[in-house]
């Protein structure tokens, strides 16, 4: 709330100033919250936060306010990397749970074509169809699919190029510098809630 | 002992001052990317970057700037969200994959139990109709319990 009030709000309480009416931090930081402004402070400054909320149309510093807390903590954890730990080790998770979704679907293809013809018929239709250019790509790289080592590299070959097709789009300009810093080992912050 | 000017360091030349021998930023912000000091100082301002860098063991330095420069990069192009909004957009993504994977899984399951209904239905047949007869005939040779 605005520092009208009695109680300064903990951004003037940290800086020992008068919480004006118009303080820019009242409404995000209550008095009952000095960490969170602390830890803000810590690593960002108060100049350099009160700059950026001031940048911001006001239906959207709730949410920056909330994802610089998210940040300097992150920071504050792990001086050396921050967030950018945590994101480094989702993409890991991200890259291996495709792969594990590529095996699957590629393990699909592979029953469905070992199906005798009349049991195709006969099933509902399937939920994943294979599209043309996976159907191609299978034919290309088909062997003896009772020999098991051909079934296994054609389940391998089948769940890359499924992979390709399903790549998803992502920034190079990010993720061409995470993976630098993919040898860190962090915990994961899987889905722990952003908002502190 | 300061750098010439001619070699001052970008955090050197963007705050206008002399470059001392031991500068905290020269290894880190070299002359030739001024927008990569740039970047940083306005989200972080050039104090609190000089006192985490001080804070850290030399050898983290060049990884903990790395990592400072790309959190500023993003909150550049992203006001609001910074860096915060690509760890939730991989999170969803990583819950998105995970019940696609789950969804294929059970997919495969009701093939591979489709496969064992239909390939072994006779055998199914021929042992419940000779467990039937084995009853039937137990049934007369052996007294009721």
């Amino acid at each position: 709330m605005a520092g009208g009030s009695n109680s300064p709000c903990a951004s003037c309480k940290l800086l020992r100033r008068r919480c004006a009416k118009d303080c820019i931090f009242a409404p995000y930081f209550r008095p009952d919250e000095p960490k969170k402004f602390a830890i803000v402070h810590k690593v960002f400054g108060a100049s350099n936060v009160s700059k950026m909320l001031q940048e911001l149309p006001v239906h959207q510093r709730a949410d920056a306010v909330n994802s610089l807390v998210y940040e300097a903590s992150a920071r504050v954890r792990d001086p050396v990397y921050g967030c950018v730990g945590a994101i480094s080790c989702l993409q890991n998770q991200v890259s291996q749970l495709q792969l594990q979704l590529a095996v699957a679907q590629a393990e699909i293809l592979s029953i469905q074509m070992q199906q005798p013809h009349q049991q195709q018929q006969e099933q509902e239709p399937s939920l994943l169809l294979p599209s043309p250019s996976m159907l191609s790509s299978l034919q290309t790289d088909h062997q003896d699919i009772d020999d098991d080592k051909s079934s296994t590299s054609l389940l391998l070959s089948s769940a890359a190029n499924i992979i390709n097709n399903n790549q998803l789009n992502l920034s190079g300009q990010y993720f061409g510098f995470a993976s630098s810093v993919v040898n860190v080992v962090q915990d994961p912050l899987k889905r722990e809630s952003l908002w502190i | 002992m300061s750098n010439p000017i001619s070699s001052r360091c970008a955090a050197c030349k963007y705050l206008r001052r002399r470059c001392p021998q031991d500068c905290i930023f020269s290894p880190y912000f070299p002359s030739n990317d001024p927008q990569r000091f740039a970047y940083v100082h306005r989200i972080y301002g050039a104090s609190n970057v000089g006192k985490l860098l001080q804070q850290l063991p030399e050898r983290a330095r060049s990884e903990a700037t790395e990592s400072l420069y790309y959190e500023a990069l993003c909150r550049i192009q992203d006001p609001v969200y910074g860096c915060a909004g690509i760890v939730s957009w991989l999170q969803q993504q990583i819950h998105d994959v995970e019940s696609e994977i789950a969804k294929t899984q059970a997919e495969i399951t009701v093939f591979l139990n489709s496969t064992v209904n239909i390939s072994e239905p006779n055998t199914q047949y021929s042992r419940t109709n000779e467990q039937g007869m084995e009853n039937l005939t137990n049934k007369h040779k052996e007294p009721l319990q």
